[in-house]
């Protein structure tokens, strides 16, 4: 289970680490989203992979078969996070793309470096 | 007592909801969110009353005992953390008061400030690994609709930029976190750092520190990973790219001065590569400056650099390197969010923030010239001034610990910081304005009158009344950075007091 989680992680950071070397800026964000999936699931497999029994923790202690419930907590607030800051990211990048008419990491880095504009003459909405 | 604890959460909580529900009103989410922020101000310098005294607050969420629960910790450094983040964010919410700024605008900058405060308060304060991964979450939440706000081509292209990096970063954080309770079945620091001490964690568990302590040093700023901010903090409004700049990066700072302190507290190979890295930022941020040609962009560059700074007093680990450095965390927030207001007022009065397109200031405002004089050569170092002092004492830790190579670029990176002010200085205040004095069409630009400014003109003099003052009066200023570092470099007290608040 350890061994298929583990190469389950890595797959999944490969590919987002690959995905976010690609020029188009939705590959980038989904990139993004694949690394935080395998950021996810390796947390998570810092509770114990195998547990068979709930995590009731009662006056005896804490079942031995039940895996750790902290992580899964932790992910839980992760996940929770982590699509937020997802569909902000995907806002932002239709934006761009109605601003620009093509999303492209060197273009949005090239706009991103133009000189700053001077402000319009006094009269005008600043 | 843990109302106190908890206010600086508390406080601009409250007030993001208050301007949520007042949002029809500009008026009203106005006076809220300053009303806001004083408070926050006024508990954080409550708690830095209480710190002074050498007590360390510590509370348990919920009531919840020390490994389950959350806990809430307040010594010398947070307290001071805190009270600096209430004034700078006082002093950003009166400049974005002035008159001629977009209505809209102004209303949706209330609110999104206050929740970038809350998650900067939080990471000050907790106790915990986790807690502060969700309080990074929280401020880089506000940060991006911060920094997207007014929208633009410029500004989406910067926050684009600034989101996936700082996305990536995050989640190198809570791996390392993960990585971390997988090692050692805690995630508070108190414990962790009680574990550590005791050497009964595994080698991951320092893996996982190292990570984590990659994640804190993009959000730092630190070389070689600093890419991020001088291509994204230019591209803001001004109110905001000075929140930036006075405490975004600081909270990556906090983080490593306080991971570091608790974990390693003796100085070992991690200080060591923090000594080199400390020097290349300080070098390659200055001479990043020197390059650009736009002021908040220079800015931006010597960001970087005077992290260096701070990362240099934490990498020499000597309690007076350590005071230095916490010395320079407060006088630096002050200055850096000044100077960038002075930027904005100084682009908004010339229509330009090119340099070249700039010019005259000297001549029609000399009182800005003043006020910009202060906090460009208080960064750059010059006595009496604020930055002086900071510099003086991590210059003297340096060669207290034969750091020779790092005392002579600290002493070089401030040459250059003054070479850079200088041309700031030549081309936005003394040269005449390319446009002429009547306005034209010469230089793009063109001069602006000073009208509606005065709320601006406020937040910017208070800030350098500041940096005068505690140029002046450093002696106590010192004396609490000083017991600040005590405290950081016998982290004895600090655990101490979250296991006692726990109850067992």
């Amino acid at each position: 289970m350890e061994i298929l989680v583990s190469l389950t992680v890595g797959a999944l950071v490969a590919i987002g680490i690959w995905m976010m070397l690609d020029r188009g800026l939705l590959r980038v964000v989904l990139g993004v989203v694949v690394l935080g999936n395998g950021v996810n699931l390796a947390v998570f497999s810092a509770g114990r992979l195998d547990g068979r029994a709930a995590a009731f923790v009662t006056e005896a202690g804490a079942p031995a078969l039940a895996a750790n419930p902290l992580p899964q907590a932790l992910v839980l607030t992760a996940i929770v996070i982590g699509f937020a800051l997802f569909v902000f990211a995907l806002a932002v990048l239709k934006r761009s793309w109605e601003l620009h008419g093509r999303v492209e990491t060197d273009l949005v880095t090239a706009v991103a470096e133009e000189p700053a504009p001077d402000l319009p003459p006094q009269g005008d909405k600043a | 007592m843990n109302t106190l604890i908890v206010s600086p959460l508390l406080i601009p909580l409250a007030t993001l909801v208050a301007t949520l529900l007042a949002r029809r009103s500009p008026r009203a989410v106005t006076a809220i969110s300053l009303a806001g922020a004083l408070a926050l101000t006024a508990a954080g310098l409550a708690l830095v009353g209480l710190a002074a005294q050498g007590q360390i607050l510590a509370s348990q969420a919920g009531g919840w005992a020390a490994p389950n629960g959350i806990t809430l910790v307040v010594d010398r450094l947070s307290a001071a953390m805190v009270a600096i983040t209430g004034i700078v964010g006082t002093a950003t919410i009166v400049f974005a008061m002035a008159r001629d700024e977009d209505p809209a605008r102004c209303r949706d900058f209330h609110p999104l400030v206050h929740g970038l405060l809350v998650g900067v308060c939080g990471a000050f304060i907790t106790g915990d690994v986790f807690n502060l991964y969700v309080w990074f979450e929280v401020l880089l939440v506000g940060s991006f609709a911060l920094l997207v706000l007014g929208g633009g081509r410029r500004r989406l292209s910067g926050t684009v930029v600034y989101v996936v990096l700082n996305l990536v970063a995050t989640m190198m954080f809570l791996l390392a976190a993960g990585m971390l309770y997988g090692a050692s079945g805690s995630l508070n620091m108190a414990l962790l750092a009680q574990a550590f001490a005791a050497g009964e964690v595994p080698t991951t568990a320092h893996a996982a520190v190292v990570l984590m302590l990659t994640a804190f040093s993009i959000k730092a700023a630190l070389f070689p990973v600093f890419g991020w901010l001088p291509a994204s903090y230019h591209v803001a409004w001004t109110p905001v790219s000075a929140l930036f700049a006075g405490l975004l990066t600081k909270v990556g700072v906090y983080a490593l001065i306080r991971l570091v302190t608790l974990f390693w507290p003796d100085a070992g190979v991690a200080h060591e590569v923090l000594l080199w890295v400390a020097c290349a930022t300080m070098l390659i941020g200055v001479l990043g400056a020197a390059a650009q040609v736009e002021v908040r962009r220079i800015l931006s560059f010597h960001i970087v650099s005077q992290v260096g700074y701070m990362i240099l007093g934490l990498a020499i680990a000597t309690p007076l390197a350590l005071a230095g450095a916490v010395f320079y965390l407060i006088h630096h927030i002050v200055v850096k969010a000044n100077l960038f207001f002075i930027g904005g007022i100084a682009a908004r009065l010339t229509g330009s923030e090119r340099l070249a397109a700039m010019g005259g200031l000297y001549a029609r405002a000399p009182w800005l010239a003043l006020l910009f004089a202060i906090p460009a050569l208080s960064l750059a170092g010059i006595p009496p001034l604020s930055g002086f002092w900071a510099k003086f004492v991590l210059v003297k830790a340096s060669l207290d610990a034969s750091a020779w190579i790092a005392a002579a670029v600290a002493l070089v990176t401030g040459i250059f910081t003054l070479l850079s002010m200088s041309k700031i200085w030549n081309e936005a205040f003394l040269k005449p304005h390319p446009g002429g004095a009547g306005g034209g069409s010469g230089g793009g630009g063109s001069p602006r009158s000073a009208d509606g400014l005065q709320p601006a003109l406020w937040a910017v003099g208070t800030l350098a009344a500041m940096t005068v003052a505690i140029g002046l009066a450093a002696g106590p200023v010192m004396d609490y950075a000083v017991a600040a570092a005590e405290q950081l470099a016998a982290p004895a007290a600090y655990i101490d007091a979250v296991v006692r608040a726990g109850g067992n």
